[in-house]
């Protein structure tokens, strides 16, 4: 009887604590950067209990991955750091492709050089990196890399500068006609010598154009389109200029970890972010653009139609791949040389 | 008596078991991670950041000299060294200011009543009650363009065009010097408070100005608090991270942001690594005078 009683004890608490598990997902993610509603909604629909801890930079989130156990079942990398991911077997098949939403996402985003044709990861928010320019202040044309690298009279010495040593180096390389990761010498001298001379017409470099510009501080910064929509409406002389050099795209993506505790909630989350409903409160949250198609419909008009987040025609970002090391080191070299 | 030593020792050895928590404690948080730094300095670079298993010094190597990108042959370089030599710059300069400053704040509150001192005390560590970072950032509204400082002088029409102080190396300087001045202020105050001030009123008595009172008298008796305000001040200025990167606008690197930058989109672990046991030597020499002088300061006393 009292044997009994014991095994009844484990398997209630066996089932207990499957139950437990079956009940949550563990979310690592950028900080800030999931809409709350949606979660809940995922939350209501699913049963789910979800929690949600945040990283800072791709790093971060790899150094800590990579250590093990760490008990999160999705994260949100970057475009490269999928490959890194991918690579160093840190990601579940979680095949995206087979699950009912993935008709929905945009025919370009399935065939992306970081996991091509979806196997391990989703889109999640989708953005552009080049500029913006208080038109108010300067009226010519700033659809062109001349505004950072050749400023006119108006933007000199106003300038931020995001504090990215590649995205940098990437938009020298597109004004300049160069290909990324160039590891011509005569042409990363030209690049060099480029940012040199452009340097004293700088003020800034920084990560936070959206505040620098908001407050004041400068009147055109590299930046990103979200947080120049955001910087728009306080603003609103401002404008996201699309380069006619080329532009520079990012995504960050839904993976599934490999030593995820709980699998089959993690998939029910990628295929739940697939639908254009939840992309769209998400987009609305975070103020990007998001893979997945008709999710516009989803978000308010003013953001969906904004001039940051619906790009012209012809416009296509260009996804640039990690840089071969012995690029980097003369990227290295050239950037401590520029802010020495 | 030989089992009256016997205890002796063996009572030292349980009161050395009394340490034993925070020696622990030490050796796994503090000197673990740096033998990893140092382990990690002298390997190679893999490719997406971390390191690769092989023993290389290339990252000291490139401290000082850099593989020309054109022929490859070595020569000396000097971006690393004046990014280093800039930031010791500014550390000695935050320390001088903070002293100049930080002296006279000190002696002022030494010289209070004893029951008012405490309370200075208090006032002194309320910039601590709030984070480093919110405590900059105030500081960036108070100075930029569009900042307090420069609304007030644009509606009293002192100027007419706001004067730039954010994103200069006034601004990092002030920063810093705002950031450490109580590391300055409270061990100065400390030998102060110590300061037999009826050796003051004898220098005066024998006819001593009061330049060579201070000089002769006061400085020297109140030199371990200088000295460890000072300390106190350069370290963490000469490893600043935050306020130089806000403050200064991020156009000079300080060697905080060049380590960020190798273990971020550089992805040189190893170089990072390099550069951080560089540092540490450097603030290790600064301790190692300090307590040569201190030394030297007891066996004249």
């Amino acid at each position: 009887m009292r044997r009994l009683s014991y095994l009844t004890a484990a398997a209630v608490m066996l089932s207990a604590t499957t139950c437990l598990a079956a009940g949550e997902l563990h979310i690592y993610n950028w900080g800030d950067y999931v809409s709350p509603a949606m979660l809940e909604k995922f939350s209501k629909e699913f049963d789910v209990k979800v929690t949600v801890d945040s990283y800072d930079s791709n790093e971060t989130m790899l150094s800590k991955i990579r250590a093990g156990g760490s008990g999160y079942d999705v994260a949100m990398p970057s475009d490269y750091t999928v490959k890194i991911m991918v690579d160093e077997g840190m990601l579940a098949k979680a095949e995206p492709a087979s699950m009912p939403n993935f008709k929905n996402l945009r025919p370009d985003m399935v065939d992306v050089y970081w996991d091509e044709g979806r196997h391990y990861s989703i889109p999640w928010m989708h953005g552009l990196t080049a500029f913006a320019v208080d038109t108010a202040i300067y009226k010519g044309d700033i659809d062109t890399y001349a505004i950072l690298f050749d400023p006119p009279p108006e933007l000199q010495g106003r300038i931020n500068m995001l504090d990215d040593m590649n995205s940098v180096m990437h938009a020298a390389e597109r004004y300049l006609g160069f290909p990324r990761c160039t590891g011509d010498k005569a042409q990363l001298k030209q690049i060099s010598d480029l940012l040199n001379k452009a340097k004293p017409h700088w003020r800034t470099f920084s990560y936070d154009g959206q505040s620098l510009m908001t407050s004041g501080d400068v009147d055109a910064s590299m930046m990103w389109n979200g947080n120049a929509y955001r910087a728009r409406l306080e603003r609103p002389t401002m404008k996201f200029a699309y380069p006619k050099e080329g532009i520079e795209g990012f995504m960050d993506n839904v993976v599934v970890l490999k030593d995820a505790p709980n699998l089959e909630n993690a998939k029910l989350f990628l295929n739940f972010m697939m639908d254009p409903e939840n992309a769209g409160m998400n987009s609305d949250y975070n103020k990007y653009d998001n893979g997945v198609a008709g999710s516009d419909k989803f978000m308010p008009a003013d953001f969906a139609g904004a001039p940051e987040i619906k790009r012209p025609d012809g416009v296509a970002p260009e996804f640039v791949k990690p840089c071969p090391a012995e690029v980097v080191e003369i990227y290295n070299k050239i950037w401590t040389n520029l802010r020495k | 008596m030989a089992e009256i030593k016997d205890m002796q020792r063996l009572d030292d050895a349980r009161r050395r078991l009394l340490t034993l928590p925070a020696v622990l404690f030490i050796l796994a948080f503090a000197a673990l991670p740096l033998l990893v730094v140092l382990a990690y300095s002298f390997m190679k670079p893999a490719t997406y950041g971390g390191v690769e298993w092989q023993l290389s010094a290339d990252a000291y190597v490139g401290f000082l000299f850099q593989k020309d990108i054109f022929d490859d042959s070595l020569t000396f370089s000097s971006e690393y060294l004046l990014i280093f030599a800039r930031t010791f710059l500014f550390g000695i300069a935050t320390t001088v200011v903070c002293l100049l400053i930080g002296f006279p704040t000190a002696y002022y509150m030494a010289t209070r009543p004893p029951q008012t001192r405490n309370w200075w005390v208090l006032l002194i560590t309320i910039p601590f009650w709030s984070n480093l970072l919110v405590r900059t950032i105030a500081v960036m509204f108070i100075i930029r363009d569009e900042g307090l400082i420069n609304t007030v002088l644009l509606s009293l029409g002192v100027v007419d065009q706001p004067v730039t102080m954010i994103f200069t190396d006034f601004a990092i300087l002030l920063g810093l010097f705002y950031s450490f001045l109580p590391f300055m202020i409270l061990p100065v105050y400390a030998s102060l408070e110590k300061l037999d001030f009826r050796l003051v009123e004898a220098g005066y008595d024998l006819y001593a100005s009061r330049f060579q009172v201070l000089t002769r008298i006061i400085i020297p008796l109140t030199w371990p608090g200088i000295a460890t305000g000072s300390l106190l001040v350069f370290i963490p200025s000469f490893g600043a991270y935050v306020t130089p990167l806000l403050l200064g606008g991020g156009r000079h690197l300080m060697i905080g942001d060049l380590i960020a930058l190798q273990f971020g989109s550089s992805r040189n672990w190893p170089l990072g690594s390099a550069f951080s046991m560089i540092l540490m030597a450097f603030v290790m020499l600064a301790l190692f005078f300090q307590i040569r002088k201190n030394a030297g300061g007891v066996s004249h006393g």
